[in-house]
């Protein structure tokens, strides 16, 4: 087992060059200076060209890769052009806010997304599986922004129930801080749930035909056991995987909800940083993302193993 | 309780039967036609009963009905009395009591390669049945298990416990599934093509075994194959079915030597052809129609080379001597041949 997660973390080190090569490209492609942006007012060749000397951007374009990613390596992202701050340092600050909201998202699609699934599944062909899917298909349609400013209007303006913005760290109030996110949770949660209600029914409908199942009902288990141990617990493979695959994309698909909720979270940080001209953050973002993704495709894939008895073994 | 296996007509059961299923109908929903239409069906403590026939007859249906296994959403049971171990149970109503499944009337499959469930370990799957009917501890459970497995013929019984289902062979699987069934005590085990799946050689130890448990145990069986070969073997009473329905029954001798129904008489003659592997009882002239096309009254009739006039009429499963029953206008046929040649 150990050494199938060492060979597949190997095989994903070329991808992750690859990744980071392509994004340190296209950052130079893009238009705009970002001596520019850094220098604010001040405006006169001699500071650009010191600038542009101090953080090495007059060096040939291969050369500030190989400093780069030599750097990143030794876990130095660089410094952010505009705060000066290390990358790094800024993103252990923004990425906790970005994984609480994340998995908070992530609760509200296993609660709503499972449950649903399930039941449309047992359902299967009746009112109650229509409706299911029809709301799972409203759910996957309804855009984020307008679901989450409808949200904001009615649960915040209107009831004054919950705030519409601002965040509290975990650490400093915890009670407060779940508040804090439990609308914009909601909000990134409900197409997951809807995505997972789907994939729980059809899973669900290729077990509930099993012959292990109906073996399961001829010992003469109640039926909410046969569906919740006996079938259930086959269907959790695929759950389980999608739901680790899931998460990698929530990480990324937050940026616009944190907009929306003013949330200062990875989302945020990624989205100044490219109005900024911030390489060095765009770059670490994207190149912590993309390894966050891969380990989450590696985690599905070793919990695909570990909940296969079959597997186990090998 | 235990009675000699073979039971002769003049020796059949004075006791009443553990099960005794009447009328028996049973449609799919969107289908007009019933799909059983009829089944008669009874067995004693201690005894075999075959029910034999064509593929499609619904032989898996009534075991299905009898267990209280038919989706209720999908199956419509329009009538069908069961009568176990002197209770009356009513199955149109699709509400068996959970109590007797798996507990007093317990079933085992075609399909041992998948009727486990791939995910829990053997002894636990076993001990669930254990809990579910007789309460418990899980650790008296699994000692129930681990007896179970050792009384079916594992070897290494401790270890298997505690091993998956894949890595059992079907033969083992088959036993596990025995090992589940009977770890209640039940009254009456079903089985249903239970070696078909099996490798000849293993076929038969599997068949040994349930015979030898009826045996110790005293069981009733109810018994489907397609082998007449199986049925020769093992069969105390044979049922033999057509088209969703009991065309004879009685002592597995009496049928096999005197069989009445002119559809039994086709399967009995053509029984040496059997011996082929995967061998199906399909050498009867002509082919099943489908379900929605079947004749009313006998349903036979399309196939039957003594069909008249009154076959358009239902022919009743009648008894005649010994327990035998035949459901045909014409039985018994060596006094009415005559009169319709
Ligand atoms: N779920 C179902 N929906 C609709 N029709 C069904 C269903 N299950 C069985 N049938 C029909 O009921 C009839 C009897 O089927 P059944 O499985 O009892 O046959 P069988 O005698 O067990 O055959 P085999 O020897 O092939 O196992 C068949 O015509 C079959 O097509
Ligand atoms: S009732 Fe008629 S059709 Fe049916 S088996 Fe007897 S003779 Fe043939
Ligand atoms: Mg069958």
């Amino acid at each position: 087992m150990l050494r199938y997660i060492l060979r597949r973390a190997l095989i994903a080190i070329p991808t992750i060059l690859l990744i980071s090569v392509f994004v340190f490209s296209l950052q130079k492609l893009l238009p705009g200076d970002p001596v520019l942006a850094m220098a604010g007012e001040e405006r006169d060749a001699a500071t650009l060209e010191f600038l542009r000397e101090k953080y090495h951007l007059n060096d040939p374009i291969p050369v500030q890769y190989f400093n780069w990613i030599g750097n990143a390596v030794q876990g130095d992202l660089g410094m952010s052009l505009r705060t000066r701050q290390p990358v790094t340092e800024l993103m252990a600050e923004k990425l906790p806010v970005t994984i609480q909201l994340a998995v908070m998202a992530m609760i509200f699609a296993l609660l709503i997304g499972i449950p649903a699934g399930i039941l449309s599944a047992v359902k299967k062909g009746t009112v109650t599986d229509y409706v299911a899917n029809v709301v799972a298909l409203s759910g996957l349609s309804i855009p984020n922004f307008w679901l989450g400013i409808m949200l904001i209007l009615l649960v915040s303006v209107k009831w004054q129930w919950l705030p519409a913005s601002g965040y509290v760290p975990l650490s400093e109030d915890f009670a407060q801080s779940v508040k804090t996110m439990l609308m914009p949770a909601f909000v990134l949660g409900t197409a997951l749930a809807a995505t997972l209600m789907r994939h729980t029914r059809s899973a669900m409908l290729g077990v509930l035909s099993a012959d292990y199942v109906r073996t399961a009902r001829a010992k003469g288990l109640a039926e909410r056991r046969v569906v919740l141990k006996h079938a259930f617990r086959n269907a959790l493979t695929p759950i389980v995987t999608l739901t680790a695959l899931l998460f990698g994309e929530l990480v990324a698909g937050a940026v616009l909800t944190e907009q929306i909720f003013t949330i200062p979270g990875f989302g945020k940080l990624v989205v100044d940083a490219v109005f900024n001209r911030d390489y060095a953050v765009v770059q670490g973002i994207v190149l912590v993302t993309a390894i966050g993704f891969i380990a989450m495709n590696l985690l599905a894939d070793v919990l695909y193993v570990v909940l296969n008895p079959r597997l186990r073994g090998q | 309780m235990t009675q000699p296996p073979r039971t002769t007509p003049e020796t059949a059961p004075a006791d009443s039967p553990v099960l005794r299923l009447g009328a028996l109908e049973v449609g799919f929903r969107g289908q007009p036609v019933n799909v059983l239409d009829g089944v008669d069906l009874e067995v004693s403590a201690g005894e075999i009963l075959c029910v034999v026939g064509e593929s499609g007859c619904g032989k898996s249906v009534s075991a299905m009905a009898l267990m209280g296994l038919l989706p209720p959403a999908h199956t419509r049971i329009s009538s069908g009395n069961l009568t176990f171990d002197g209770e009356q149970f009513d199955l149109t109503r699709q509400t068996l009591p959970p109590r007797l499944r798996g507990g007093r009337m317990a079933m085992i499959f075609q399909e041992p390669m998948s009727s486990l469930n791939p995910a829990f370990r053997i002894g636990d799957q076993i001990a669930e049945s254990v809990l579910q009917h007789q309460g418990g501890t899980h650790a008296s459970a699994m000692a129930r298990a681990l007896e179970m497995l050792r009384r079916v013929g594992i070897p290494a019984p401790d270890r298997r416990l505690k091993e998956y289902p894949h890595q059992l062979s079907g033969g083992m699987r088959q036993r596990v599934m025995i090992a589940m069934a009977l770890a209640n005590d039940p009254q009456l085990l079903i089985a249903d093509e239970p070696t078909t799946a099996l490798d000849v050689t293993i076929q038969a130890q599997i068949l040994d075994l349930i015979r030898e448990l009826r045996d110790s145990l005293g069981m009733a069986c109810l018994m489907i194959t397609h082998d007449l070969g199986v049925v020769a073997e093992i069969a105390d009473t044979v049922a033999v079915m057509y088209g969703g329905q009991v065309v004879e029954r009685g002592p597995a001798a009496a049928v096999f030597e005197n069989p009445q129904h002119p559809y039994t008489i086709g399967l009995i003659s053509a029984v040496p052809r059997l011996d082929a592997p995967g061998g199906r009882l399909a050498t009867v002239p002509g082919s099943v129609p489908p379900i929605a096309a079947m004749p009313t009254g006998c349903r036979f009739r399309n196939r039957c080379p003594f069909a008249a006039d009154i076959c358009a009429g239902k022919p009743p499963l009648a008894v005649q001597d010994g327990g035998h029953a035949v459901a045909c206008h014409f039985a018994p046929l060596e006094q009415n041949l005559e009169v319709v040649a």
